[in-house]
């Protein structure tokens, strides 16, 4: 059994200009020390799909529509209050890009590192401020002792998202989310923190879902990866097979289109047009409008993500009609 | 040189740090730029790289005369900026224009694209009142818009059109030497590639010449001729931007190359990565000596007595390091 598994996740947000399919239908599983990668560009609904796990969804405007999440056996989506209260923050925890979402800027890092062990540990102050203490060691902040009682705007960028993780690890998840934890960091301080996130993966057992744009990152980070476009996983597969046989147009071109694999002073390769708006009805393939393979079929059925084998499965129709598509 | 179009020597831009409200004490100083001698060749694309906070975008500030110098001389096309008239600075202005990162921030709001892109045409008196609408229209045809959303505000269009404004406002006067400050940092791979194709091409187009600063080390490497790599507020290595990036001489450009994930699965995993311990040292009180020294793999006493020169390494490449002969 997987250690989560989500199957057909919808999430739409109800605003005054209409409703925004944010994500319309996504199914996935994570198993127990996996890293799964999660890429796509800005507005394909990575962050709603971690979000409506995490029960996050500001509803209104926001509403799950369908779907379930199951997690070790229990649907977050529909379970009580309670039950969801003891998984989310202990054994599923979450990490932003922007750590002072979830830091208190009013608040020390202490007081902030121990609140999850005092919600959900029977544990005193002491042990935990202790417990706090060796994480900070843990993820790489100098001076601990001392600085545990700063306030978040005496670190500097990389430190805060250090605090962020051991917020977030203190009590030893099974599942780690973490939503672009680098995309603000400098390459230098990057480098460190996927370290460290490997480290603490390593030490602790732990799953990550491990959201970015950065096919780069995730080369190095990530088991498996999937492709998400327009509230929808286009391709999954594992990591090798993902970038050394894409087979979906959409990864393809996304693929082609990293600077780092292309000949310098040439033209670089670009997808033409913009990412479709998710608020509007979209016939059939939703990449097609930007696809250089699109034919008239491709608007005329809705294509679904299907098996291409045990370990990879895609969603363009031309694809799975059998047909090669080569590039002119 | 003939072909040099801008010469700077021995540029100093510094903060004073001041505390207390009514009555201000100097405390201390930022370094923000210290010393920094560059020539930029007429018709180049320079690559300018660095972690955040080493004073690349106060180099950029400091060459438009935006901010103060504290010392040194910055010299377009044979006039000394600093100590020019307002009136020769007005010139200067018209040859000299900068793009800012945050598309979202840098165009005002309340003003159409007619309006934005008239501004300057107007103030600089150009072209005459009734030939203005001909001109917006020929610029944002330069830039890959259709004239026909000359009357939309910024907020109808999407991150990378309003990119393709600012380089469009940029543009309005014809500038010799175009600064931009980490112009695709805030868009979407597919849609970077993009704005990094409309920059090289416009560059080749319109003989400009293009200081490209970025922290995306494999996307400077794609669009610039020569790369120089800073190091709180000093340049510590200049040279072809291939040879920069693909055989780095200095050991913080080697660790800063080495920091970049690359999008390939069975590389990534297996390579040997320098990763540097700590955080960029703060500019107010810069290690003493090479300010690289506490987090350099090839430190020695040496490195702590004096600040290492820029120095000839080869025809093309200058590098700063005592122990450059030393080193592997
Ligand atoms: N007006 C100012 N007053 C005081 N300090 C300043 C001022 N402007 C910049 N600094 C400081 O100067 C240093 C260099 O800043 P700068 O913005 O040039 O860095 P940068 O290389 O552009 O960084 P980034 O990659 O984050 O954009 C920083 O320590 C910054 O805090
Ligand atoms: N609170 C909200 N109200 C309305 N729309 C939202 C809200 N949050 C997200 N969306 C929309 O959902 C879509 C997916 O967003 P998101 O998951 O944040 O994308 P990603 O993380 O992939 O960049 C976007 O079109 C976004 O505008
Ligand atoms: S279904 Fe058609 S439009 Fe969609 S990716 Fe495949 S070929 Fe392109
Ligand atoms: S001068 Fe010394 S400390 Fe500085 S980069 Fe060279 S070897 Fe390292
Ligand atoms: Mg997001
Ligand atoms: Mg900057």
């Amino acid at each position: 059994m997987p250690l989560l598994n989500v199957q057909d996740l919808r999430t739409h947000f109800h605003t005054r200009n209409g409703v925004y399919r944010a994500v319309d239908g996504v199914s996935f599983s994570v198993e127990r020390g996996e890293t799964l990668g999660i890429v796509g560009e800005s507005g394909s609904g990575k962050s709603v799909t971690c979000y409506s796990i995490m029960g996050l969804i500001p509803q209104p405007p926001g509403r799950i529509v369908s779907g379930t999440a199951f997690f070790d056996g229990i649907d977050l989506l529909h379970c009580s209050p309670r039950q969801a209260r003891s998984i989310r923050g202990k054994r599923v925890s979450m990490i932003f890009q922007d750590p002072m979402t979830s830091l208190n800027p009013f608040l020390r890092v202490s007081e902030q590192i121990i609140e999850p062990l005092l919600i959900h540990e029977n544990i005193s102050r002491r042990d935990a401020l202790a417990r706090a203490l060796t994480m900070l060691e843990a993820v790489g902040i100098n001076d601990a002792a001392k600085r545990i009682h700063y306030y978040p705007h005496e670190f500097s960028g990389g430190m805060r998202q250090r605090v962020m993780i051991a917020m977030a690890l203190i009590t030893k998840p099974e599942l780690l989310i973490a939503d672009e934890p680098t995309t603000a960091l400098d390459v230098t301080v990057q480098a460190q923190i996927l370290e460290l996130i490997g480290k603490m993966q390593r030490e602790l057992g732990m799953a990550v879902i491990f959201i970015t744009h950065d096919l780069g990152v995730v080369s190095g980070l990530c088991d498996r990866v999937q492709v998400m476009y327009a509230g929808r996983i286009v391709e999954t597969a594992d990591t090798r097979t993902l970038f050394k046989d894409p087979r979906h147009p959409y990864t393809r071109a996304l693929q082609r289109s990293i600077p780092a694999l292309q000949s310098k002073g040439a033209e670089l390769y670009t997808i033409p047009g913009l990412p479709p708006d998710v608020s509007k009805n979209i016939p059939g393939c939703a990449f097609a409008p930007r696809c250089e393979f699109a034919t008239d079929r491709c608007t005329a059925a809705n294509p679904e993500l299907l098996e291409l084998d045990a370990t990879h499965a895609q969603a363009c129709l031309r694809v799975q009609a059998g047909e090669t598509l080569a590039r002119t | 040189m003939s072909d040099s179009i801008l010469q700077l020597t021995d540029v100093k831009t510094h903060f004073p740090i001041t505390r207390g409200f009514l009555v201000k004490r100097h405390i201390g100083t930022v370094k923000a730029v210290d010393g920094v001698n560059l020539t930029v060749r007429r018709g180049e694309v320079l690559g300018l790289v660095g972690e955040s906070g080493c004073g690349k975008s106060t180099l950029a500030r400091t060459i438009l005369q935006l901010v103060p110098t504290t010392g040194g001389t910055v010299v377009l096309n044979g006039r000394n900026l600093a100590t020019s008239s307002d009136r020769e600075l007005l010139a200067a202005r018209r040859d000299l224009q900068m793009v800012f990162q945050d598309p979202y921030a840098s165009l005002n709001p309340r003003m159409t694209v007619f309006a934005t892109l008239a501004e300057p045409l107007l103030v600089h008196r150009v072209c005459a009142p009734e030939d203005v609408a001909a001109r917006v229209a020929e610029l944002m045809r330069l830039v890959g818009l259709a004239p026909r959303f000359m009357q939309k505000y910024p907020h109808e269009f999407s991150g990378g059109q309003r990119q393709r404004i600012a380089i469009a406002r940029a543009l309005a006067l014809e500038p010799k030497v175009i600064v931009a400050d980490e112009p695709v940092s805030a868009l979407d791979v597919s849609i970077q590639a993009q704005i990094l194709n409309l920059l090289a091409q416009l560059t080749k187009k319109m003989n400009l010449t293009l200081i490209f600063i970025a922290h995306d080390l494999s996307v400077v490497k794609h669009i610039s001729d020569r790369v120089a790599v800073m190091y709180l507020g000093k340049i510590v290595e200049l040279g072809l931007a291939a040879d920069v990036i693909e055989r780095p001489r200095h050991p913080y450009t080697r660790a800063l190359v080495s920091a970049i994930p690359t999008p390939n699965p069975d590389t990534e995993r297996t390579r040997q990565r320098i990763v540097l311990a700590g955080d960029p040292p703060s500019p107010i009180n810069p290690p003493a000596g090479c300010a690289f020294h506490p987090r350099c793999a090839y430190a020695q006493a040496q490195c702590k007595l004096a600040a290492p020169a820029l120095v000839a390494d080869g025809p093309t490449r200058e590098v700063a390091c005592v122990r450059l002969a030393d080193l592997p």
